[in-house]
């Protein structure tokens, strides 16, 4: 049995092995200079890059993490402080929820709250990963300042620390690694997405900053190129993924890494 | 986050008189601490309010196609946007079957491997063992699907499907052409993708599993995969089904991968060879492109059966999870 036990393992880590080996041997190869600088090229035409789907990824998750971050940190901080109550509990149900709602889903109500009538925006985009991230950074801002020792707070009251200040310079401040740990999974999460961008965001093989504009995205440009018919879009696709890939984990290495740094000896 | 930070070391406990005085001067009375307390709660708000709002924009955006098709829409197989006839039986059928194959193959090898790490492998192994499973969980949804196009596909075409429509074609579910993209490529790349949600939770399940039925199971003179199968299998079952029903409840609403290789052909065939639709991806093929409001109403509609069915999946998991790890949350779904 144990042998059986043994082939499952080597089974389910196969496909992880073949993902991985397949991902840094065909897009390592196809990544060049132009890719990372260039905009699409016409259909017909060889070349090009994905320069503009990347600053636009960064556009789209910046406008996410702003909207998303504040209110999954506040949410959290709610539940953790003042949340031992039936209401507390009715949010704690709701990001329950919340979390396993389809992301495809979460792109119709953007759609119909911020598309319908407007047109495609990054903004849009942003907000449809905003609502995926605030579950996830919220009952993770939860756990994580609950582990903080009620001592902790009593000392601060004890010195006349009023309850805000107590909650923001001292709770959140020492459970600052655990909640920025699980702002980066949150992060991580909604970067590969795809689902709900494909109408809100809707791409662009063009440049745009503007946030009330369609704009490119990584995974939506990769989808794209999958799809076609084009050798060259395929060998794009694969460039494309491994970069995104390296997007995802350096940005969640390099905050866990400031933040080990900056918080030393608290964690 | 506002305001200066003196509290430069975390050790809170040791603060000086000094270094706490910043903190007290900018005190203020009662009024800071109500505008904190109503701000906070204006965020918890904002969870429930967005729960709201995604029902009610889902709900009033599909009643066109309710008023216009009933309880019939659940029923036709019918989908045509020109004549303005949708039946959503189709891709009810396709995400249900490609969910079930899923489970089929996810469910023994995400048990398998929970199993291992938690009762056979060498301690060193176990951390190393179970982060390389959950790396799985962070492939975001489209490079699966890309791997699954230009790897898995061929394979499947090339050697797996004329393999089992020889060996099991007689079951009628391996039949006709191997063109490898079907409902059994959609099923297989969605077991990969379930796998890690399943065994980190069978894993945590086994490990609230206490010691000593394993030890007196053994004492009864039972073999290891006796004891494991009587002393921790038989114990943790409702928690292991509440994690295959989580992952359950992430194969009904993934979308990307399995539109990459599912065919999308709205049809019901027996044969998994076959092309076939899911409720997601028609969703996502779509519904940037409907025109009509009927049209649009009725993907609309799609949408709110999906996100339906998918939370009484999801509330059926927590609920079976719960009553074996006693109230502490279910994790490794992320």
């Amino acid at each position: 049995m144990t042998g059986v036990a043994v082939l499952t393992v080597v089974l389910v880590l196969a496909p992880l092995v073949a993902i991985f080996g397949y991902l840094v041997y065909r897009g390592l190869g196809s990544i060049n200079w132009a890719f990372l600088t260039q905009t699409p090229k016409p259909v017909g035409e060889s070349g090009g890059g994905m320069a503009n789907a990347i600053v636009g990824s960064m556009l789209i998750l910046g406008i996410a993490s702003l909207i998303g971050v504040p209110f999954g940190v506040g949410a959290g901080i709610y539940l953790a402080e003042f949340g031992r109550n039936r209401f507390g509990s009715a949010i704690r149900f709701t990001a329950d929820v919340l979390n396993g709602v389809p992301s495809i889903v979460i792109g119709i109500v953007a759609w119909s709250i911020l598309v319908r009538g407007r047109g495609f925006s990054a903004l849009a985009g942003g907000v449809a990963l905003a609502i995926m991230m605030v579950p996830t950074i919220c009952r993770t801002t939860e756990e994580m300042l609950l582990l903080v020792p009620q001592a902790l707070r009593e000392a601060a009251y004890g010195l006349g620390i009023p309850r805000w200040r107590t909650t923001l310079s001292i709770t959140l401040r020492t459970a600052t690694s655990g909640v920025i740990t699980g702002i980066m999974l949150a992060f991580a999460r909604v970067a590969g997405e795809t689902a709900p961008l494909l109408f809100t965001a809707l791409g662009n093989t063009f440049w745009s900053l503007r946030y009330d504009q369609p704009t490119a995205a990584l995974p939506l440009q990769i989808y794209t190129y999958a799809n076609s018919p084009y050798d060259d879009w395929h060998r794009q696709a694969w460039a494309g993924s491994f970069v995104l890939i390296l997007l995802i984990v350096t940005s969640v290495a390099a905050v866990r890494y400031v933040v080990r740094r900056g918080t030393f000896g608290a964690a | 986050m506002p305001g200066p930070q003196p509290v430069e070391q975390t050790k809170v406990t040791s603060v000086s008189a000094q270094r706490a005085a910043p903190l007290l001067q900018a005190s203020g009375g009662e009024v800071p601490d109500r505008i904190f307390k109503s701000a906070m709660t204006a965020c918890g708000l904002a969870v429930i309010g967005v729960l709201v709002l995604i029902v009610y924009e889902l709900v009033s955006g599909s009643g066109l196609s309710w008023h216009a098709f009933g309880f019939k829409f659940f029923g036709g197989s019918d989908w045509n946007p020109v004549s303005e006839q949708f039946g959503a039986l189709p891709f009810i059928y396709g995400t249900l079957v490609s969910s079930l194959v899923a489970l089929v193959i996810a469910v023994p090898l995400a048990v398998g491997v929970a199993v291992f790490t938690t009762e056979m492998c060498p301690k060193v192994l176990r951390g190393p063992l179970s982060f390389f499973v959950e790396l799985l969980a962070a492939i975001p949804s489209v490079i699966y699907g890309l791997w699954a196009m230009f790897v898995l596909v061929p394979l499947l075409s090339g050697y797996v499907e004329p393999f089992l429509a020889k060996t099991f074609g007689w079951t009628g579910l391996f039949e006709g052409a191997p063109y490898g993209i079907g409902m059994l490529a959609a099923g297989i790349i969605l077991a990969i993708m379930i796998v890690p949600i399943i065994s980190s939770i069978t894993r945590e399940v086994l490990m609230v599993v206490p010691q000593h039925q394993r030890e007196g199971v053994l004492a009864l003179g039972a073999t290891r995969w006796e004891m494991i199968r009587v002393g921790v299998l038989r114990n943790a079952r409702a928690g292991i089904v509440g994690g295959v029903i989580l992952g359950l409840g992430r194969a009904l609403g993934e979308t990307m991968a399995v539109t990459m290789v599912i065919g999308n052909r709205p049809e019901i065939a027996k044969s998994l060879f076959a092309p076939g639709y899911t409720m997601a991806s028609v969703l996502a093929n779509e519904f940037s492109e409907a025109t009509g409001d009927v049209y649009l109403s009725a993907l609309v509609e799609i949408g709110l059966a999906l996100f339906l069915v998918t939370i009484i999946v999801n509330a059926l998991a927590q609920l079976l999870v719960w009553t074996v790890t006693r109230g502490q949350p279910a994790r490794g779904h992320a």
